[in-house]
């Protein structure tokens, strides 16, 4: 006996987003199954950070629609939606940098744990997931670039969420920091947690995603597994430039 | 928390004992002026310390208080202690309006301190022109001594009211260190988008920072009244209070505990000094006022606990 398909945990429909006479995001669907990590990929420019912001509330859709868990979101200010779920990290991080990791933390694990000290114990087992336990104690301000993207990570965990945005995470990270943080958000992924990410790092994206959306120019461009994805002439000539995929082709 | 009750409860006891000690007007007239200070200053601490929103009109808050606790006795025949409930009240009211016209439109930092100046102004004319508020000539408290009255013969009396109304002013800020509401109100402080991605409201824990602090300043202006007895629109609504609030807060160390405590302190002292070196030169104390706050901010811009604290930890660090 089949299941029937269930309905994707999130679905955005046809989302515009235009700054003055710039369409930033143009007409993009997609639709994310829950259990799945889902990858955001795309040129520079290409409108995945103004899509994140628009799907979890920061910015105003000017047309379409995002459903969240079967609830229109669309319009709904960010901490509404925070709170029904969805949490996001900050392609430029975003401390609270005079507080400690610890305080930072807490104020993600109080979202549903109202008791001061219970909210920093959660911060520690957090903290511990995605390896900053040696630096509760630390200002925000005092962290490497590693050492926030971290926080950014753990701050979004503390919440609970069951859908988390990553806006490159491992962005400014070295291929060493790289490979230890890839196996941290595989295992966000395994308990449970859908997962977004918008990632430069391609070994990353072949590594963790199951699914992968392309983005160009504001416009959806390619969706598949990511061995599709990286096939797909459109995508290269986004990258590559036009012709680049034929070029390519007689090359090999 | 347990350090922040157990320095609270010293300061209580320290400064409760000093009436039993002395009977010198001059001492005692100094430490209440010094605690209604600090509880101008602790009550900013609140919303400038800890929410990061400066208003540079809080005497919107503390007329407000002594007006309604005014109005409340001489029209209302209530009693003082009823009044001064119905004092904070209406501050807290004030507060709330204020901040939801402003946090609402996304005010903040100059723009945000600009409204709460205007706010005052206009509180100040309006109290200039109506009838009810005495108009220009104030309103007078008849001389009715008695605790019951909330007007005591000597200053004692007033000390240990006023000492009650900071201790209590204390131990709101030290929930504020030690709670979620504090959490997600410095959190906002120190970066409100990251804020509302965790689930944070921002007006939500600014309108409760706003009644957190305009209740305190409300209280404040009505120990002003039954203190002298007198209270007219200047005083009421001026920028005098306004500017002693944030400047004891300021200097003292903005988002401590005992910041505010330490700089209202430090300041009557200061002008305590030099009126006796130089006479009472009106103003002097607001020229003292200035030149105190550009040090600190150039200087010590954490204030002198904040200072105090960086020389601590680098003593531990040699």
């Amino acid at each position: 006996m089949n299941a029937p398909p269930a309905a994707p945990l999130l679905d955005a429909s046809q989302v515009s987003v235009a700054f003055g006479g710039l369409k930033a995001v143009d007409d993009a669907s997609l639709a994310l199954r829950a259990g799945v990590l889902g990858a955001l990929i795309g040129p520079n420019g290409a409108g995945k950070t103004t899509f994140f912001a628009a799907v979890s509330g920061f910015v105003r859709p000017q047309s379409g629609r995002v459903l969240f868990d079967g609830t229109d979101v669309t319009g709904w200010p960010a901490e509404r939606i925070a709170r029904a779920g969805m949490a996001r990290t900050f392609q430029i991080v975003q401390p609270f940098a005079a507080q400690t990791v610890r305080e930072n933390i807490a104020v993600g694990a109080h979202l549903h744990e109202p008791r001061r000290a219970a909210a920093l114990a959660a911060a520690e087992r957090v903290a511990a997931r995605v390896g900053l336990a040696q630096q509760l104690d630390k200002r925000a301000s005092d962290l490497t670039v590693a050492g926030r993207k971290r926080l950014e990570l753990a701050r979004a965990l503390a919440t609970r969420p069951r859908l988390l945005l990553l806006d490159e995470v491992l962005a400014g990270l070295n291929p060493q920091e790289v490979a230890q943080m890839i196996p941290v958000i595989r295992g966000i992924r395994d308990s449970g947690v859908t997962v977004l990410m918008i990632e430069h790092v391609m070994q990353a994206v072949m590594n963790l995603a199951d699914e992968v959306w392309v983005l160009a120019q504001g416009r959806l461009i390619a969706h598949g597994t990511p061995a599709e994805v990286t096939r797909d002439a459109r995508v290269v000539e986004a990258y590559l430039g036009h012709g680049a995929a034929a070029r390519l082709q007689r090359a090999a | 928390m347990r350090a922040d009750l157990l320095s609270i409860a010293a300061f209580a006891l320290a400064v409760a004992a000093v009436p039993l000690l002395t009977a010198s007007g001059v001492v005692l007239t100094f430490l209440m002026m010094t605690l209604y200070a600090a509880l101008l200053a602790a009550a900013w601490n609140v919303l400038g310390g800890y929410g990061g929103q400066f208003s540079f009109g809080h005497a919107l808050f503390f007329g407000t208080g002594a007006y309604v606790q005014a109005i409340a006795q001489l029209q209302g025949g209530l009693n003082p202690w009823l009044a001064l409930v119905l004092a904070c009240a209406s501050a807290g009211a004030v507060g709330v309006f204020v901040g939801a016209l402003s946090f609402r439109y996304g005010l903040k930092g100059s723009y945000f301190a600009l409204v709460t100046l205007a706010f005052a102004e206009v509180f100040r004319i309006v109290a200039l022109s109506v009838p009810f508020t005495g108009a220009g000539v104030g309103l007078m408290l008849p001389l009715a001594p008695g605790a019951a009255n909330f007007q005591f013969a000597d200053r004692a009396g007033f000390v240990w009211t006023m000492l009650g109304f900071v201790v209590a002013a204390l131990l709101v800020t030290s929930w504020l260190r030690h709670s979620r509401f504090g959490a997600q109100l410095q959190a906002v402080r120190d970066n409100e988008d990251a804020a509302r991605a965790v689930g944070v409201s921002p007006l939500r824990v600014k309108l409760g920072a706003i009644a957190l602090s305009s209740v305190p300043t409300g209280a404040a202006g009505a120990f002003y009244l039954q203190v002298f007895q007198y209270i007219d629109p200047a005083i009421a609504y001026g920028p005098a209070v306004s500017v002693e609030a944030l400047v004891a807060a300021i200097v003292g160390g903005l988002g401590t505990l005992w910041g505010p405590v330490l700089g209202a302190a430090l300041l009557h002292a200061l002008a305590e000094a030099t009126r006796n070196l130089f006479g009472s030169l009106p103003g002097l104390n607001m020229v003292i006022y200035g030149s105190v706050l550009v040090l600190v901010v150039m200087f010590a811009p954490r204030g002198v606990f904040g200072a105090g604290e960086s020389l601590r930890d680098a003593w531990r660090r040699r």
